[in-house]
């Protein structure tokens, strides 16, 4: 079933909030004008703005913003035309509050993201979102860790909460193709009469758009994506390149393909500190499974404490970190120069 | 030495470990459990220990010929907010390890003292009883306009009061890091780590400090107050020395504080260091409240008024 008449799948760009933790959480609001007037005229339907971490992130934690988040978004959506500003939340972190501000500042699409067998978490914030007549989207982070029917049975929380489409997000980079299949194919089955099914993809196995792909042909309508692949770890999949192949496939997303390629080279790319490389610390967190948005705080944990970024990684994959736990970083990295010593 | 009389009111899991802490107090005589389903777990343990099981709820204490000095509330928030002044009103103290929040924070480490005669005083949240001492420690050494917690506890030992009221949590522990820790500003976060083995509870604690703050003396303070903490939660431990960074990059100088704290294992599972430390908390602030009523009956107060004004 497509997304709707018009488009076979719903494209949502999120390097304004994904990228923010390649960018150091350093957005000012020139640039998030510049990336939204860009994005918006080549037709992305959907643009997420927020700190890395979700409304609320700005912290030791997850590092400071530079600009205030609510600025921000107040930025982006007095510049998008067409596009639907999206915000991201997470229970535990972010509260109701932060739901009822971004939705007085003209947000429309809230997604509240949980680890992924932790959905009743955003019961609450979910009953909440609609009862504000905000478009609601679930995240399943770190999908790669849970099977397919634990995580169509965590979806399905979140459906009766409120929740209209459910992601299924491989925040580590992790999933291999027919993983993302099957998991997709499980929440279609169990939720797919009564709400949609989304994919959040990392670069971190460089499978991005593969795995978009598969999550397209296994019943997914909604699909993210960072320009130019800003985004933590390896990046995102790229959306114009995305759009690219859903256009040679013949699956409709709205987007002017060539704009974006240009959107991609002139405004998007001038606002990134570099570009988002697979190297070896991203290649690191697809195959050990860690939660992307650790690279720049392993890379810096590393510098800081003179041990490898790569075995910081690597036993964050043996700890079995859940996303939030960057306080851990710095734990393992004090760890290893006492071992060392 | 005389003791207070005492009731538990919930015999869930936290109302159940709790009871066996208080067992052993030599400052507390716990007579009575109260819960409503006489065949649950809590109650049958409660027999099987000797104390008084009762499923008929709150009415039954409250109608009783020999109402309990101190009264333990561990049902919900929602309960309590209900309970509360019926318990003022019969001149029970309560303490309340809910996130109602009738009375006053109390954390033993911090000020336990100062509301010896509250008749409800409320026990914040597992993560404010566990990360405010280390705020403390820092704030009456330098001053901090800015403290950050994160704790993160095992998925199992989030019961499903936490997760339908997450953000009573951060709201309750932020202020918490405020009024009690003594920072200017206080932010909470909370994560729910499902990983099994199920981990311990596992607590950071981020204070911002002046840029010239003498660490030696910080860190001083955080030891002290980790070995008084560590008096009452014996599983309370520094998970590394405590790491300061100088301001960078836009952000302030701080000290990042880690600790563990893993539960006593009295009824709830080892890992549970989040029960844990609030059943151990509530029995420090219910012993020093019954150490308070009856040195006041010794001294020659009648009962009532060292009970609390009716």
């Amino acid at each position: 079933m497509p997304y709707s008449d018009e488009l076979d799948i719903r494209i949502t760009d999120s390097c304004l909030r994904d990228g923010s933790h390649a960018k150091g959480h350093q957005f000012d609001e020139q640039m998030v004008r510049s990336v939204v007037s860009g994005l918006d005229s080549a037709g992305v339907p959907v643009i997420e703005v927020t700190h890395g971490d979700g409304l609320g992130g700005s912290s030791f934690n997850y590092g400071f913003s530079h600009t205030d988040e609510r600025t921000l978004i107040a930025a982006a959506v007095e510049e998008a035309k067409r596009a639907k500003i999206a915000a991201l939340m997470l229970p535990g972190l972010g509260t109701k509050d932060d739901i009822t501000a971004a939705a007085d500042l003209g947000v429309s699409v809230i997604r509240i993201a949980t680890h992924c067998t932790e959905a009743d978490i955003s019961i609450q914030h979910f009953g909440l979102a609609r009862e504000l007549g905000l478009e609601t989207v679930g995240f399943l982070m770190m999908a790669h860790s849970q099977a397919p029917d634990v995580l169509a049975g965590q979806a399905r929380i979140m459906v009766d909460a409120g929740c209209e489409c459910v992601y299924v997000v491989d925040s580590a980079g992790a999933m291999i193709l027919d993983e993302v299949t099957s998991r997709v194919q499980a929440l279609v089955d169990e939720i797919g009469s009564h709400a949609q099914v989304g994919f959040h993809g990392h670069e971190n196995l460089a499978l991005g758009v593969a795995n978009s792909i598969h999550a397209i042909r296994a019943g997914a309508t909604q699909i993210d994506g960072s320009t130019r692949r800003f985004g933590a770890g390896a990046g995102n999949t790229p959306c114009e390149a995305l759009a690219a192949v859903c256009a040679k496939l013949g699956i409709r997303t709205g987007i002017d393909v060539l704009r974006l390629f240009d959107v991609a080279e002139e405004i998007v790319r001038p606002v990134m500190d570099g570009e988002c490389a697979l190297d070896r610390m991203s290649l690191i967190m697809g195959y050990a499974g860690v939660y992307s948005s650790f690279l720049r705080h392993a890379f810096r944990a590393a510098e800081r404490y003179g041990v490898s970024g790569a075995d910081i990684l690597l036993e964050c994959g043996e700890r079995r970190l859940v996303g939030g736990q960057e306080d851990e970083i710095i734990d393992i990295a004090v760890g290893l120069a006492n071992a060392s010593k | 030495m005389t003791k207070a009389t005492a009731a538990i009111v919930g015999s869930g899991n936290i109302g159940t470990d709790l009871m066996f802490k208080l067992l052993r107090s030599d400052a507390i005589e716990l007579r009575t459990v109260v819960g409503i389903d006489p065949d649950s777990e809590g109650l049958r343990l409660a027999r099987a220990n000797g104390v008084q099981a009762v499923a008929e709820g709150v009415d039954w204490l409250l109608a009783s010929d020999d109402p309990p000095q101190i009264v333990f509330e561990a049902t919900s928030a929602y309960a309590h907010v209900r309970n509360a002044p019926r318990y003022r009103e019969a001149g029970i103290r309560a303490v309340d390890l809910t996130p109602a929040a009738r009375g006053p924070f109390v954390i033993p480490v911090v000020n336990l003292a100062e509301h010896l005669d509250e008749m409800n005083v409320n026990m914040v949240t597992c993560g404010g009883q566990a990360t405010i001492p280390m705020v403390h420690a820092v704030a009456r050494t330098v001053p901090v306009p800015y403290a950050e917690i994160v704790a993160t506890v095992a998925s199992r030992s989030a019961g499903p009061g936490t997760r339908a009221n997450i953000d009573e949590f951060t709201r309750t522990t932020a202020a918490a890091v405020e009024v009690l820790g003594g920072a200017a500003r206080g932010k909470a976060i909370i994560i729910l780590n499902p990983a099994e083995p199920s981990l311990i509870m596992r607590d950071t604690i981020f204070c911002q400090i002046p840029d010239d703050a003498d660490h030696e003396a910080i860190e001083a303070s955080i030891i002290d107050i980790a070995d008084q903490v560590q008096q009452y939660v014996p599983g309370y431990r520094l998970r590394q020395r405590p790491q300061f960074d100088p301001a960078a990059d836009g952000r302030p100088a701080r000290v990042v504080i880690f600790i563990e704290v893993e539960g006593a294992g009295d009824y709830l599972p080892p890992y549970s260091g989040n029960l844990d430390i609030m059943t151990a908390a509530a029995t420090k602030v219910g012993e020093g409240i019954a150490r308070h009523i009856t040195a006041a009956v010794a001294a020659g107060a009648p009962a009532d008024a060292a009970n609390g004004a009716r």
